[in-house]
C-alpha cells in the first residue's frame, strides 16, 4: 500500500481514505459479516488428516490488494507469453523433442520425470493445447516488476475463492466500487466454458462439457461444484462415466449421454485404472483410449505436469527464447539446479540464505526456508540434498511484497503473492486479477492455505487513479 | 441429469421431510406426555407415550439397544440429537446437507444456503440448549426449517428434472410417514374400540390429527366431534388434505408423468394405479378389509414403487 518512502501509493489512495474515515467498530462489523457469509455460503475446504468431514474457512482478509493498470498490462502480457511458450514446449516434448535435441533443456529432466507420460508421445490434442488452465504464481518485486515463483499446469485451484472474494468485497464496500473503476472478473466461468468449447473434438456443433471431480472429500470440491454450476454443466465423478467404443458417456436419468470435453480436476494417474494406476477408484476404465482416439478432450491434457515441475522451472526463460525468439517479459527467480555439480556446491555453501524446494513437492511441505531454519533443519536438508541432489532446486529468499492485513483489530504488514489464471484455447485470455494469497503469520513467506495462509480480493484498476 | 445427482436430490427432500415428520411426532408425543396420564394395563408397551414415535418410525429395538428404560429425556436425545441413529433429526439434516453439498450445482444457491444454515444451527445444539429453549419451540424450529426449504425450493428453482426429483422425494417420504403414523394408531380407529370413548381416546385422536397438521382441517371439513371413521377418511382418501395418502400419490403420479419417457412409462403406470385405487376407495371397504392390512399393503406398494424409481432413474445397473 505504501511506497518505500512511506507515502500512500496512488492506486491505494481511495482505500486508505476509506480506512481512515471509517470507525473501527464498523470495520469490525464488516469482518464479522464476511465470516458469517462465507460460512453460510459454505465456502470451506477440507483439511486432510483432521478426521472425516473437517471443514475450515480459508481466512479472508478485508483489505483488497490493488494493482494499477500499467502494472497489470505488463503482467498480463508476460503471463500470456509464458503460457504460450509452455504449451509449445509440451507439444514439442510429446512430438519432435527439438528442444531436447538442441540441448536447451536436459533430456533426463523431461524423459526421466515421473510426470512425463510416455503414453502421450505422438498423441494429437486439439489446437495443440496442453495447459488449458494455468495458475501462475507471481510475486511483486520492489522494482514493481513481477517475478514468477512457479507454474501450475495440472489442476490449479483457487479460482472460486477469487470469484467469491470479489462477491464479498462488492457486498461489503459498495461505496469503494462506486468511487473507482475496478475491472470485473465475474465472467471467468464464461471464459472457461468458451475455452473448453474451443478445444472440443473437431466437427461438433454443440459439444457437451463436464467437470470431473474426485468427489466431496476432495479439498477443492467446493470449487469443482461451483465451476460446474457457474458454467451450467454436469459435475461428474468417475462412477458417472462409462466408455464404450472409445466414446465417453455419462449415466443420466434418460440413459447414456455422450461427453465431448472433460474439465477434469483429477490427477493424471487416477484418470483411468486400465491405463495408469490400477488401484484408482476415481477413474474410468477406457478413458485414456477414448482420449487417444480424439473422441474426448481432457483439460488439462494428460502429461502437462512435466512442464510445471520445479526441475524445469530454471529453464523456462530459455524455453521462451527457443520457441518465441523473444526475451521473457516476466522475471524468474534465479534458480540453482542442484543436479548440476557447480550449482550444488554454491547452494551448500550458503544454505542458510536460500530456499530449497523439492522438485516433486507441492503444498509447501517439503521446503527449507534457510534464513528461518534451525541448525538441525539445515543439517537435515544438507543430508537430503547430498543423498538425492536431483530432487532439489535452491533459490534466494525473495523480498516478497507485503500488504496491510488485519490481525485482530490491528493492521499489520504481511507477505503476499498472486495467482492469476491463464486460459488457453482459441487464444490466450485472462480475467484481470487472480487470487492473492497472504501469509498470516508474521514474517512467514508461506502463503499456502494448508499452511495457515489466507486470501484477499485483488483489484485491477481500469485506469490510473488521479492523485 | 446424472442419475447419481437425481438420487442425491431425491434424498435431500426425503431427509428434510423425515426430519419434519419426526419433529411432528415428537411434538405431539411431548405434549401428550404432559397430560395426566396413566398406563392402564401393563404389557401394553404402546400405551406409554414415548413408545409411539419409536414404534411408528421402527426405531424401538435400536432404542433399547442403547437404553434400558423408556424415558422422555432419553427418547428425545435419541430421536433429536443422536448421530448414531440415522433417523434422528440431526442425522437427517446432516444427510440432507451432505447430499446438497454433492449436488450444489443442481440446486439454487438459496437452497444450499438454507440447508447449510440449518445444518450449522443444528450442529450447535446440545440437549441443554433444547431444554432451555423449550422442546416444543425447538421442534417448531425444525418444522419451520422444513417449510422454509420447501418454500425456497418452490420459489427459486427452475422447473427442471432436478425440481421434479426433489418433489418426488418429498411426497414419497410423506406418503410413507402418513401411512406409518396412521398405522401405529389403527387400534384407536377401529370401530370396536371407538365406543370406548373417554378423554384419553379424545386426546389420542387429537394428537394423531395434530401430528399431521390435520386438526384444524378436520374441524373445518366436518364441523363435528372427532370420529375415527372420519379421521381415516381424512388422512387416507381426501384429495384436499396435503398430507393424505391420496394427495401424496397424486403428487407422485403427476411428477412421474413429467419425468418418464417412453422407456420408463411403466413407473408412471405403477404410481397411477396406486393413486387410482385410493381415488376410488371407500372408507367402509377399508375398515371392512382391515385398516392395518390396508395400510400394510399400501406401504408395500409404495416401497415397490420406490424400488422401481431407484432402478429406472436413480441407481441404474
Amino acid at each position: 500500500m505504501r511506497a518505500a518512502d512511506g507515502t500512500i501509493r496512488p492506486h491505494y489512495a481511495r482505500f486508505a481514505e476509506w480506512l481512515e474515515s471509517t470507525a473501527p467498530e464498523r470495520i469490525a462489523q464488516k469482518r464479522e459479516a464476511a465470516e458469517r457469509l462465507f460460512h453460510r455460503v459454505g465456502i470451506t475446504f477440507a483439511v486432510y488428516g483432521e478426521g472425516m468431514g473437517t471443514e475450515r474457512l480459508i481466512p479472508f482478509d478485508l483489505v483488497p490488494r490493488i494493482i494499477p493498470a500499467h502494472e497489470w498490462q505488463a503482467l498480463e502480457a508476460g503471463l500470456a507469453q509464458r503460457v504460450h511458450a509452455l504449451n509449445l514446449f509440451l507439444h514439442d516434448i510429446y512430438h519432435e523433442q527439438a528442444i531436447l535435441r538442441a540441448g536447451i533443456v536436459p533430456a533426463e529432466h523431461v524423459l526421466g520425470n515421473t510426470r512425463f507420460r510416455p503414453e502421450m508421445v505422438g498423441v494429437e490434442v486439439p489446437r495443440g493445447v496442453y495447459a488449458h488452465v494455468a495458475g501462475i504464481d507471481v510475486v511483486r518485486l520492489p522494482t514493481g516488476q513481477y517475478c514468477v515463483l512457479e507454474d501450475n499446469l495440472r489442476v490449479p485451484s483457487g479460482v472460486s475463492y477469487m470469484l467469491e472474494n470479489r462477491k464479498m468485497t462488492m457486498r461489503l464496500f459498495p461505496e469503494l466500487f462506486a468511487a473507482q473503476s475496478v475491472r470485473p472478473i465475474q465472467h471467468y466461468p464464461d471464459a472457461l466454458l468458451d475455452t473448453l468449447h474451443a478445444v472440443a473434438p473437431p466437427g461438433l456443433d454443440r459439444p457437451t462439457v463436464a467437470v470431473m471431480t474426485p468427489g466431496t472429500f476432495n479439498s477443492a470440491y467446493f470449487e469443482h461444484a461451483f465451476l460446474a454450476q457457474q458454467m451450467g454443466v454436469e459435475l461428474v465423478e468417475g462412477q458417472d462415466l462409462v466408455v464404450q467404443d472409445d466414446t465417453v458417456y455419462m449415466r443420466t436419468t434418460r440413459g447414456p449421454q455422450r461427453v465431448h470435453v472433460i474439465y477434469r480436476r483429477v490427477d493424471d494417474e487416477y484418470l483411468d485404472p486400465s491405463a495408469f494406476r490400477a488401484d484408482s477408484m476415481l477413474g474410468v476404465p477406457g478413458l485414456f483410449g477414448a482420449y487417444r482416439a480424439g473422441r474426448v478432450t481432457l483439460a488439462n491434457a494428460i502429461g502437462a505436469g512435466v512442464a510445471d515441475d520445479k526441475s524445469i522451472y530454471p529453464y523456462v526463460p530459455d524455453i521462451i527464447r527457443f520457441y518465441l525468439a523473444e526475451e521473457p517479459r516476466l522475471e524468474s527467480v534465479p534458480t540453482l539446479d542442484l543436479a548440476r555439480a557447480d550449482d550444488r556446491a554454491e547452494a551448500l555453501a550458503r544454505l542458510d540464505e536460500l530456499v530449497v524446494k523439492e522438485v516433486h513437492g507441492s503444498g509447501g511441505y517439503g521446503m527449507l526456508v534457510g534464513p528461518t531454519a534451525s541448525r538441525a533443519e539445515l543439517d537435515d536438508f544438507r543430508a537430503r540434498i547430498l543423498a538425492a541432489p536431483e530432487h532439489y532446486i535452491a533459490q534466494p529468499t525473495l523480498a516478497l511484497s507485503t500488504s496491510p492485513t488485519f490481525d485482530g483489530d490491528r493492521l499489520v504488514a504481511r507477505h503476499i503473492d498472486l495467482r492469476p489464471y491463464v486460459l488457453a484455447g482459441r487464444d490466450i485470455t485472462l480475467v484481470p486479477g487472480g487470487l492473492t494469497r497472504v501469509a498470516l503469520r508474521e514474517g512467514s513467506l508461506v502463503v499456502n492455505s494448508s499452511q495457515g495462509g489466507g486470501t484477499k480480493d485483488t483489484w485491477v484498476l481500469a485506469a490510473e487513479t488521479p492523485c | 441429469m446424472l442419475s447419481r445427482h437425481a438420487n442425491e436430490l431425491f434424498w435431500i427432500a426425503r431427509h428434510v421431510e423425515r426430519a419434519e415428520n419426526t419433529a411432528r411426532l415428537l411434538d405431539v408425543t411431548y405434549r401428550t406426555s404432559l397430560l395426566p396420564y396413566e398406563v392402564g394395563q401393563t404389557g401394553h408397551a404402546w400405551a406409554h407415550p414415548w413408545s409411539v414415535p419409536l414404534i411408528t418410525l421402527g426405531l424401538a429395538s435400536a432404542y433399547y439397544e442403547r437404553y434400558d428404560t423408556l424415558a422422555a429425556e432419553q427418547a428425545l436425545r435419541f430421536m433429536i440429537l443422536d448421530p448414531a441413529n440415522p433417523s434422528s433429526i440431526y442425522s437427517c439434516l446432516d444427510a440432507a446437507r451432505e447430499s446438497a453439498r454433492t449436488v450444489r450445482g443442481a440446486i439454487t444457491s438459496e437452497m444450499y444456503e438454507d440447508l447449510n444454515a440449518t445444518w450449522i444451527a443444528m450442529r450447535g445444539f446440545c440437549y441443554a440448549d433444547i431444554q432451555a429453549r423449550g422442546v416444543s419451540d425447538f421442534l417448531d424450529w425444525v418444522k419451520m426449517r422444513s417449510h422454509l426449504f420447501r418454500g425456497v425450493t418452490f420459489g427459486t428453482m427452475l422447473r427442471d428434472e432436478a425440481y421434479h426429483f426433489i418433489r418426488l422425494g418429498t411426497h414419497m417420504e410423506r406418503a410413507d410417514n402418513t401411512a406409518r403414523i396412521v398405522d401405529t394408531k389403527y387400534h384407536i380407529l377401529l370401530p370396536s374400540v371407538a365406543d370406548v370413548g373417554g378423554a384419553v381416546d379424545y386426546y389420542q385422536w387429537a394428537s394423531l390429527l395434530q401430528s399431521l397438521s390435520a386438526f384444524e382441517s378436520y374441524r373445518k371439513i366436518y364441523s363435528d366431534v372427532i370420529a375415527p371413521r372420519r379421521i381415516a377418511e381424512l388422512l387416507i382418501l381426501r384429495d384436499d388434505m396435503p398430507r393424505s395418502l391420496r394427495s401424496c400419490m397424486w403428487f407422485i403420479h403427476e411428477t412421474l408423468a413429467k419425468l418418464c419417457d417412453d422407456q420408463s412409462r411403466d413407473v408412471e403406470r405403477m404410481a397411477g394405479e396406486i393413486h387410482a385405487r385410493l381415488a376410488y376407495a371407500r372408507t367402509d371397504e377399508i375398515i371392512a378389509f382391515g385398516l392395518h392390512e390396508y395400510l400394510t399393503a399400501f406401504l408395500e406398494h409404495i416401497a415397490g414403487l420406490g424400488a422401481e424409481v431407484s432402478r429406472v432413474f436413480l441407481v441404474p445397473g
